[in-house]
């Protein structure tokens, strides 16, 4: 944490946060740092600060989403925004407005910040060259989830006090994840040595490139690793043209305790939900107070995305 | 119509081996009386007109063999008058047009509507290509016979590819015997499905499906196996990859017949380009690495490939503003199809007399028409070109109805000066 202080002056140069691929190590480490000051205000009796008294967030989900949504809408209201999530199924979008047509027509209420979750790849960059505020990303089709990386990122520093130095599998569904991709550049950003573990046809077209390892072999991608991120399985996508069946991916990429010993003693296991037990992991595992952290990476993510909403609205 | 007298023009016919200051004359009819050194002030009537070309070049125009318009149904992306424009801007005085309209080309009374239009509306030769399948459906095959009778010379699915396979060997078997032209545009549907760009790192950074090479290269090699069996004429739309490059060398160094095209957007540009989801660049087949583009520039260079298109396909605003994977596929490109080729010639990728053949006569051949020439006797269709001369590609300045030009700011080195189609002439830049 010692560098993250000492770097705490610096501000946030950009006006969206749509991708780690974006940020530098100061702003990331601007972010984590400024997230810290709000994790025991999370546990505290009031929980409300005026941060972003008078400012308005929308949130857009075009994706269904449970605890990205709801962690940013807490995470607004906590700093005293005015919150208001879409109801996408009830809106414009149904009838065949376009993305940008949506945005203008928010952009006249005059929002502060967007954030904005969309089954398109670039869909947010598209978002914010037409708005006049913050656009924050929650996950663009298979890009980039930020937030959670950073969440993760901050979980990891909690537990551990830095990413530096230690060595991390990311396991599973490479290929449809945005959380693998997000976390290999923020990871790598930080310090971390990244391995990620998947079948063939699960790993992305030159993944080598971002700069981690790749393994398709769980048992050597673990070996001697300090924090095992598992990824859903996307079940829909599963059969026949991918995996054979959700047995045999289980018994060659489920997180088990056999596979589990081969990482270190004390490794860490993290999952960003939701999880299928007894297909990526096993359900004991995912459970264990002493290993999974699963739980605290929801907690943090609050802190995470008040730390985001605070830093970017400033900036418009 | 008076006689014409072109004079001091570095004239390139690569037909004809051509390459030289000289003139043409331009007869009463429209067509090409005389050509060479030998056409020079000196031995011209006194009181005639004559046009003195000084540091220009006269080449024959262009034959692009792959452009789209929107006539019928989609008017507001390009009609004929508006292609005429933009294609007269670039030197281009023939093109073949693709029958993904609404409704498809694929029936005999349509092609009557299309002739007429294009002759009403346009300056240009439109030659309109019809589709191999019904509605472009890829069930049952057009009227070949029928639809040639009527004029059509070439056929192809345009922006689809037949994938079944044995409707393929019937289209080629069929083909054969009524000596039709087949286009494919090579792309197995079930490998590409979905796809955005070219799989590789770059999808991977930005999160977007990859169409991979061998979505290509399948198609290909399943349609040269065909060609032992049922040999028509048979060409390959446009080529993207090395992988492809490879099989066509080898299946035309085996002695194969068959002839291939490249547009010149992937001759140009390459996968990088499309930086920040820049749909412009959302192209069919997909921009792929520099190797990739390299290897099709080699391909141009040892007649792997035979000719480059502009695979001009105007899109409206509203069918690009979107995300990338919902955003329209294809780029304008026919007025900027010869500067573009031209800067290959500058940065000595490719020799200026094959650039001028694989946009001239070699289309012209492959679909045996009388164009892309300077054959005494033939239409005066002709392209003047300043070969230096510097401008940038701006969006607002394009004739076509549609600007999603995929070289938006690029810098420019030549500029087409005049077009004659017909020994009239019908662009001048001013």
């Amino acid at each position: 944490m010692a560098i993250i202080k000492k770097l705490k002056a610096v501000k946030i140069n950009q006006n969206h946060l749509l991708g780690i691929q974006d940020l530098s190590f100061s702003e990331v480490s601007n972010i984590l740092d400024e997230a810290k000051t709000f994790i025991n205000l999370n546990k505290s009796y009031s929980k409300k600060v005026d941060i972003l008294r008078g400012k308005t967030q929308i949130n857009l989900f075009f994706e269904p989403s449970t605890r990205t949504q709801s962690s940013f809408e807490l995470a607004g209201k906590r700093l005293g925004a005015d919150v208001m999530s879409m109801n996408i199924v009830n809106s414009a979008i149904k009838k065949g407005e376009t993305l940008i047509d949506t945005a203008m027509t928010l952009n006249a209420m005059h929002p502060d910040i967007i954030v904005v979750r969309h089954q398109d790849s670039g869909a947010p960059n598209l978002l914010s060259q037409k708005v006049n505020c913050a656009v924050i990303n929650a996950g663009d089709g298979r890009r980039e989830h930020p937030t959670q990386a950073l969440l993760d990122a901050l979980t990891i520093i909690n537990r551990r006090g830095k990413v530096e130095g230690l060595k991390i599998a990311i396991c599973g569904d490479i290929l449809h994840s945005r959380v693998a991709r997000s976390n290999i550049y923020l990871m790598n950003m930080l310090g971390a040595e990244v391995n990620v573990v998947g079948p063939k046809t699960l790993l992305p077209h030159s993944i080598e490139r971002l700069g981690v390892k790749v393994f398709t072999d769980m048992k050597k991608g673990l070996d001697g690793c300090d924090i095992v991120m598992m990824l859903r399985l996307q079940n829909e996508r599963m059969e026949g043209s991918f995996l054979a069946s959700p047995r045999e991916y289980y018994e060659y990429y489920g997180l088990t305790p056999d596979k589990l010993a081969l990482a270190k003693k004390d490794a860490l296991i993290m999952h960003p939900g939701p999880m299928n037990r007894g297909v990526e992991i096993d359900t004991n595992l995912a459970d264990d107070i002493n290993r999974s952290v699963i739980r605290e990476q929801v907690e943090l993510g609050v802190a995470v995305r008040m730390a985001c909403l605070k830093l970017f609205c400033k900036n418009i | 119509m008076k006689e014409k007298y072109l004079i001091n023009a570095r004239i390139i016919d690569p037909k004809n081996q051509i390459d030289e200051i000289g003139g043409l004359i331009i007869d009463q009819d429209g067509k090409i009386k005389a050509v060479g050194k030998k056409v020079t002030k000196d031995n011209l009537p006194k009181e005639s007109e004559i046009t003195d070309l000084k540091n220009l070049i006269l080449i024959p125009g262009l034959v692009d063999m792959r452009v789209f318009v929107g006539e019928p149904g989609f008017e507001y992306k390009e009609n004929f008058r508006t292609l005429s424009n933009a294609a007269l801007s670039g030197g281009v005085t023939s093109v073949v047009s693709m029958p993904n309209t609404s409704p498809v080309i694929d029936n005999v009374s349509m092609v009557d509507f299309l002739k007429r239009r294009g002759r009403d509306k346009s300056r240009i030769n439109i030659f309109p290509a019809a589709s191999l399948t019904k509605n472009t459906e890829g069930k049952q095959m057009t009227e070949f016979g029928l639809l040639g009778r009527k004029g059509i010379i070439a056929f192809t699915d345009g922006i689809k590819c037949v994938q079944n396979p044995q409707l393929m060997s019937s289209i080629m078997s069929l083909a054969s015997q009524s000596k039709s032209l087949i286009m494919q545009h090579a792309e197995d549907n079930i490998l590409s499905n979905g796809g955005q760009i070219n799989d590789g790192e770059i999808s991977t950074r930005l999160g977007l499906k990859g169409i991979p090479a061998l979505a290509e290269k399948i198609i290909v090699e399943r349609d040269l196996s065909f060609l032992e069996e049922y040999f028509c004429r048979y060409h390959i739309s446009l080529l993207s990859s090395q992988k492809t490059i490879d099989v066509v060398k080898k299946a035309k160094n085996e002695g194969k017949i068959f002839t291939t095209g490249v547009s010149i957007n992937n001759l140009s540009l390459n996968e990088n380009d499309i930086g920040n989801f820049k749909t412009f660049l959302k192209l069919s087949p997909p921009l792929r690495t520099e190797n990739d583009r390299l290897s099709l520039v080699e391909g141009v260079n040892d007649g792997s490939i035979d000719v480059i298109v502009s695979d001009h396909k105007p899109e409206d605003e509203e069918s690009k503003r979107l995300t990338f994977a919902k955003a329209a596929t294809g780029a304008a490109g026919v007025e900027t199809l010869l500067p573009l080729a031209l800067e290959l010639f500058h940065n000595k990728s490719i020799k200026l007399e094959k650039l001028i053949s694989s946009m001239t006569c070699n289309p012209a051949k492959i679909l045996k028409i009388n164009k892309g020439t300077l054959d005494i006797g033939n239409d005066a269709d002709l392209c003047l070109l300043d070969i230096n001369k510097p401008w940038v590609v701006k969006q607002s300045e394009l004739k076509s109805k549609s600007k999603n030009t995929p070289i938006e700011s690029r810098k420019m080195q030549g500029q087409i000066m005049k077009t004659f189609v017909k020994g009239e002439i019908a662009f001048e830049r001013s």
